[in-house]
């Protein structure tokens, strides 16, 4: 069975239920902690929502030079999919695997609500269960959730086919409504909303997110 | 003990929604005709002279960590 690591840093929220729903969609949750330097032999890692460090300085950026940090870089570098969600997002940027960096929303609220998006590509490890178009609903909850960078990464990312989420009515301010970027290879993706709160029936609008958790599945299966 | 300041704003370019909400406070106040963009300022207190290798090395701690360049611009400014 697939090991599926998900990262726990002081302040983080959402690792419980993204190793939740890990295991819901049928893989091995690994707890990580953020004071180790090793990653357990995980097949993938995850970096959960929350507010690290109480989102002091920026959001991400003490947790960004977490011990556990410079081995999720090496291994995101080899090729391993790293998924960051909300705050795990903002780390990703952090760290400088993901461009760009969030801003506070552009009209200062928390927003908190069921995020219709789009799924811009499919050409991701995390992403590849969905099809290119596709319009799902995943939660949204955050402060600092308004995607920024310079006129070329835009660019850049547009045509590379780096966007992977975008907003269907833009909440936050966020540039070209986007809500999720990956690397130029494909194995880290970081996104605003949450797909771990999108997998049970119970507690969920939608049951998309656990097309993220399949993509992976499928991906490792494909590569073992 | 010597002291470094460095000064830590968001990029020309970038929004600064706290700024302008700051800006708009203001205005209800009466104070019309202010523009406000907010940024961070750092008080370091450093252990001996601020040597330029020591200037050197805040300009690192201020690149790789105090501001996130990004978004956000920094001087390192001595006191």
């Amino acid at each position: 069975m697939p090991r599926i690591g998900v990262v726990t840093f002081p302040g983080s929220l959402d690792d419980h239920d993204a190793l939740r729903a890990v295991e819901l969609c049928g893989a091995e949750a690994v707890p990580l902690w953020h004071g180790s330097d090793s990653v357990d032999g995980v097949d993938a890692i995850i970096l959960p929502g929350g507010f690290s460090y109480g989102d002091y300085l920026r959001c991400g950026a003490i947790a960004r030079f977490s011990p556990i940090m410079d081995t999720v870089i090496d291994a995101a570098n080899r090729g391993m999919p790293v998924l960051g969600i909300c705050n795990g997002f903002q780390l990703l940027c952090e760290a400088h695997l993901l461009d760009g960096a969030m801003i506070r929303n552009v009209d200062q609220h928390f927003i908190c609500r069921d995020q219709r998006l789009r799924v811009e590509t499919i050409d991701t490890v995390w992403t590849k269960s969905f099809t290119k178009g596709e319009e799902i609903t995943i939660v949204l909850k955050n402060g600092e959730g308004n995607y920024q960078a310079d006129p070329e990464t835009l660019k850049r990312l547009e045509g590379n086919d780096q966007v992977v989420f975008r907003y269907l009515d833009n909440p936050n301010g966020s540039a070209n409504d986007i809500a999720g970027i990956t690397n130029a290879r494909g194995n880290v993706v970081g996104l605003m909303p949450h797909p771990e709160h999108n997998v049970e029936e119970l507690t969920s609008p939608s049951l998309d997110g656990r097309k993220f958790f399949s993509s992976v599945l499928d991906f490792l299966a494909v590569r073992a | 003990m010597s002291r470094v300041i460095v000064n830590v704003m968001p990029k020309p370019e970038i929004l600064d929604p706290q700024g302008k909400a700051v800006t708009g406070a203001l205005g209800r106040l009466g104070f019309n005709g202010l523009s406000v963009r907010q940024g961070k300022r750092f008080e370091i207190e450093v252990d001996g002279d601020v040597t330029p290798e020591k200037l050197a090395e805040i300009e690192e701690a201020a690149e790789r960590l105090l501001a996130n360049t990004v978004i956000e611009s920094f001087e390192v400014v001595t006191d």
